[in-house]
């Protein structure tokens, strides 16, 4: 096996949107993440494998301090976004997560309308002056998440009674509207159907470059679809993380080659 | 290496190594017995290497199946990926080898009834070997994925190149002095060049199974002298 260059395991990049540097997640006396550093960059889309349980959510939720809502977590190391650690006291975390935007894996709408999903960031965040600031808003955020011909004369019916694609790009889009610059992405697929699915990926295509998408997906053919980057976690390491393309013809380390493989386990 | 945690998938993987190490076996026996046969004058078993290029063909059109279902059944990634690819491309070369023997066979009926007039001739026996050996080891090399070894046999391509040049300059003479046996040594001329030919090929294969086990390709390498014009 070919040497592992300290380029392949830490691929740092230009201008990096996020930086990671030998972060640390303690679950109470139980280490979940044992020093992973990495940039991620507006460029492309970054992918974060692992089997279940490897920390890959949980460094994802780092990166937006969403491990504050656990009691027991204790975060280590430096994250910057832009060079500001977010950590630092000084950060607003709301502010923070509103630059560093979050869908989940299950599809969460507000049991309010498709309208107020996505009006409702850009109301608490001040984004709107008018009412016809936020039409402009809500149909910009609906266009961008590929939803808007879909809804645009039923706005006001409720968002839960879209369907399961449809409520994760209306999430996309509540994402979207309070124009953040990151997005984090946690399995955004894994209820869906193939065809809602392969609309999601699609949009993460559009997506790209506009804000800098990390995704974490359980499923490697979407990995090495929708991504250009591909960072692979293994009990709380980060093992190897390359160009996508690279990592699924040739990885460098044993391990990834096993998972990618399907010979994990 | 380890099993996949799919075993079918890993049966599957056998099944193709095993179809291309047949495919290997049947090309190195062609090329051995066509020379055999040149060297004896022995139309049977020329005929016998022209009837068994079938079942070369035959595991081409198998593996080639094989191939196209484990892409989509099991979308292979990394070494899994590069090992099927190189399959798939290793299969059409052996054919081509399979066929270039075939041809060496055809034409032992057409050359002369009493070989012993024929010098040259002489020259041909080893410059086959050689080129069977390649084939031989660049399979074994994807058996047994072994870089080093399919860099040996990439290495060894000059020689079969340098015994073609050989034998061209030695048939030219030879037919200078003896223009009675000029059609006899245009065959054998063609004869030559198709074992450089298959010497290039085995050379192709060995590229092929270096990148499955390495994931890296090689840099364009040296090759032979060129033919050069005769003063």
């Amino acid at each position: 096996m070919t040497p592992m260059t300290e380029e392949q395991t830490n691929l740092t990049i230009d201008n990096p949107k996020m930086s990671a540097r030998d972060v640390k997640v303690f679950y109470g006396e139980k280490q979940a993440i044992k020093g992973v550093s990495i940039d991620v960059g507006m460029d492309h889309v970054t992918a974060f494998i692992g089997p279940s349980g490897c920390g890959k959510s949980t460094f994802l939720r780092t990166l937006n301090r969403m491990n504050d809502t656990v009691a027991s977590a204790r975060v280590e190391g430096e994250i910057t976004l832009d060079g500001e650690n977010i950590y630092a006291p000084s950060m607003d975390v709301v502010q923070l997560r509103a630059r560093v935007g979050m869908v989940f894996q299950k599809p969460n709408p507000f049991p309010k309308s498709i309208y107020e999903n996505i009006a409702y960031g850009p109301r608490i965040h001040g984004l709107a002056a008018s009412k016809a600031d936020m039409d402009v808003i809500v149909e910009k955020s609906l266009r961008r998440a590929g939803l808007w011909d879909e809804v645009k004369d039923r706005l006001h019916d409720s968002g839960t009674a879209l369907s399961g694609g449809q409520q994760q790009r209306l999430c996309i889009g509540r994402a979207i509207a309070v124009e953040p610059e990151v997005i984090l992405m946690d399995e955004p697929c894994s209820a869906l159907d193939p065809i809602a699915t392969a609309k999601i990926e699609e949009l993460i295509h559009e997506l790209r470059g506009r804000y800098a998408i990390v995704i974490v997906t359980h499923n490697m053919q979407q990995a090495a679809r929708v991504s250009q980057r591909t960072a692979f976690f293994h009990l709380g390491d980060l093992v190897e993380y390359g160009v996508t393309s690279d990592i699924f013809t040739n990885p460098r380390q044993e391990r990834t080659k096993d998972y990618i493989t399907g010979r994990y386990g | 290496m380890a099993e996949h945690t799919i075993k079918a998938f890993d049966e599957e993987i056998d099944r193709l190594r095993g179809l291309i190490a047949e495919m290997g076996g049947r090309a190195e026996a062609a090329i051995e017995n066509a020379m055999l046969a040149l060297q004896r004058q022995d139309k049977t078993l020329a005929a016998r290497v022209v009837a068994d290029d079938k079942r070369i063909d035959a595991i081409e059109a198998e593996v080639e199946k094989l191939v196209i279902q484990v892409i989509a059944l099991r979308a292979p990634m990394a070494n899994d990926l590069r090992d099927v690819i190189a399959a798939l491309k290793i299969v059409s070369v052996v054919e081509r080898i399979g066929d270039y023997a075939k041809n060496i066979a055809k034409r032992v009926p057409l050359i002369a009834t009493n070989t012993r007039t024929l010098e040259p001739i002489a020259l041909l026996p080893s410059m086959g070997q050689v080129a069977g050996e390649m084939v031989h080891d660049a399979l074994n090399a994807f058996a047994a994925r072994d870089a080093d070894l399919a860099l040996a046999v990439i290495e060894r391509d000059t020689v079969v190149d340098d015994f073609y040049n050989s034998v061209f300059r030695t048939l030219v003479t030879f037919m200078v002095e003896n223009p009675k046996t000029i059609s006899e040594c245009a065959h054998l001329l063609f004869v030559a060049k198709n074992i450089e030919r298959i010497g290039d090929h085995a050379t192709n294969v060995a590229e092929m199974v270096y990148y499955a086990a390495t994931g890296q390709t090689l840099p364009e390498r040296e090759r032979g002298a060129d033919l050069q014009p005769e003063d």
